[in-house]
């Protein structure tokens, strides 16, 4: 007896549908969901007009709005303080260009300490719960204080003192923390059948842990760890409290020379410029997880 | 003849351009079991899916006791309350007890009152032998008795058909019996039932109706003593010769 599967019987004859017509019903039912469409794009466009206009009215028709205007919307004021601003902006870039590769590193070793089993690391273990314990409980601003001010003071051999550089260590001393625990929950969201599977082939412990199970607690947390990278981002703002002149210390200086809040908007611009791309990326993974989902679940 | 009480017509639904039902015609009348049948990817799931909407349909129309369910301005929400479904997977909510998961549409849809509902609940358990299973999570049970549980679910609503998707696929071997029994006491109790399988055996003791389906159409359709002992199409004959054999 000759075996086959019963996806090939299906196979061997295609349907041929060259023939197939839409029904009348068919066309109708479309003629009506493409009606319904464009009835919710009119309300769609309508609602958010009509919102638009009242949050634009109400802001123009109060009573301190002219001088508002003239504190934080100077178009003089910006286009003479912007360049300053994006000079500063781009130390910015650079702090957490570095803070995040150092976090990842540094927070992936968190997470395989804290989830590894080893008898023998059960002091490094205490110590990375504790680190992320105190670190995760600190609050970030008083971070950069502690590190920007308390490092140098300590005065010991090869310590950094360029406030710049200070910021980034009391980010990565924060950040790390967050980040270690989203990857070891996404470290304990991979199913044990996988390491089991992985094991049975004969992988060893770290090659079921590189070549099996990271890769899939990564994909599993990419949301949250983009979320993570998001905050970084804006929080490098907080260094400006050391003194360095990025962003947000270069509108400040700015701004109370001039009495004028125009140089904030300018670099509140700049921050948001930079998230957006990334804010929208996160969003396209986690779309594109949903339909991974959807059609796991599907038929 | 009475107006069935499920008819499909000349239902078509692809899933991009993989076209998974060309044209299916099928009537269900009130308190028949009808069996579908074919390979896998034959599109017995999809079709039950199309029924409770929560697949679109391409083309075609669904009527339920006289309502077209394909109609575009009908609220899905309202079809699907008289449709029950009863998934391969289980499908149970892992966050609910067993009575909490058969409580719930009856609580939330229906506006049952709590006690009301976890009464009737426990009347269901009690006849499909759960009666002890109430406050265990799905965790807790064996694939059978989730299964049980979730056809339980599906008949808290007092739907007016059953959807069964390959039901007992999940399950071990020496556990479908007790999820099949079930279906039985469902039929004899007269409820109507359209369901997907690869149990030939019940297929054959229970069915009223068995439909073949293969490239998006039902090939053959016959009461079950005709499909099994007589099929008319070869590909019928040559399907059931390959999952009869073993």
């Amino acid at each position: 007896m000759k075996h086959e599967t019963t996806a090939e019987l299906d196979q061997q004859a295609n349907p041929q549908d060259e023939q197939y017509r839409p029904s009348e019903r068919q066309r109708e039912r479309e003629r009506f969901r493409r009606a319904r469409q464009r009835r919710n794009r009119w309300t769609a466009s309508l609602c958010t007009l009509v919102s638009l206009v009242a949050v634009a009215a109400t802001v123009v028709a109060s009573p301190g709005w002219d001088r508002l205007h003239s504190r934080f919307l100077d178009g003089a004021e910006f286009r003479k303080t912007f360049p300053a601003i994006l000079d500063g902006f781009w130390l910015n870039v650079q702090m957490f260009l570095i803070a995040e590769v150092l976090i990842l590193v540094l927070g992936l070793l968190i997470a395989l300490v804290r989830v590894t089993r080893a008898p023998g690391l059960q002091p490094l273990r205490l110590a990375a719960t504790l680190y992320v314990d105190v670190f995760r409980g600190v609050p970030t601003l008083l971070l950069v204080f502690l590190v920007g001010f308390g490092l140098p003071a300590l005065q010991l051999q090869g310590t950094p003192s360029q406030p710049w550089l200070l910021g980034v260590i009391a980010l990565v001393l924060s950040y790390t923390a967050y980040v270690g625990e989203v990857l070891r929950a996404g470290l304990n969201s991979v199913h044990p059948a996988q390491r089991n599977a992985a094991r049975a082939l004969g992988l060893s412990e770290s090659q079921t842990l590189r070549r099996v199970i990271l890769p899939q607690a990564v994909r599993n947390v990419l949301p949250p760890l983009l979320n993570d990278f998001i905050a970084l981002q804006k929080d490098t703002a907080l260094v400006a409290v050391l003194g360095p002149l990025e962003a947000l210390r270069v509108a400040q200086i700015k701004a109370n020379y001039d009495f004028n809040y125009t140089p904030y908007l300018g670099a509140a611009a700049l921050f948001i410029a930079m998230t957006i791309p990334l804010t929208r990326y996160a969003d396209r993974l986690q779309r594109r997880a949903a339909q991974r989902t959807w059609a796991e679940a599907g038929q | 003849m009475n107006e069935p009480l499920l008819r499909i017509s000349a239902l078509r639904k692809a899933y991009g351009s993989r076209l998974v039902l060309r044209s299916i015609d099928l009537e269900v009348a009130e308190h028949q079991v009808v069996c579908l049948i074919g390979g896998s990817g034959s599109g017995k799931s999809t079709l039950l899916r199309c029924i409770d909407l929560l697949d679109v349909v391409d083309d075609g129309t669904i009527h339920l006791g006289g309502t077209e369910l394909t109609d575009p301005r009908l609220d899905a929400n309202l079809a699907r309350r008289r449709i029950g479904i009863v998934f391969q997977a289980y499908n149970l909510f892992p966050h609910l007890n067993v009575l909490d998961n058969i409580t719930l549409a009856p609580r939330q849809v229906h506006k049952v009152p709590r006690r009301q509902a976890e009464e009737s609940a426990r009347e269901l358990l009690a006849r499909l032998g759960l009666a002890d299973k109430a406050h265990d999570y799905p965790e807790r049970l064996s694939g059978g008795q989730q299964q049980r549980a979730a056809i339980a679910r599906a008949l808290a609503t007092d739907p007016q058909v059953l959807l069964f998707d390959e039901i007992t696929s999940a399950l071990d071997p020496e556990l479908v019996g007790e999820v099949l029994d079930v279906v039985t006491d469902l039929k004899e109790r007269g409820l109507t039932i359209l369901m997907a399988t690869h149990e030939m055996g019940f297929a054959r003791q229970a069915a009223d109706q068995v439909c073949f389906l293969q490239d998006g159409v039902i090939r053959e359709q016959g009461t079950a003593e005709q499909v099994f002992t007589d099929p008319r199409h070869e590909s019928t004959r040559r399907f059931l010769s390959r999952v009869l054999e073993r």
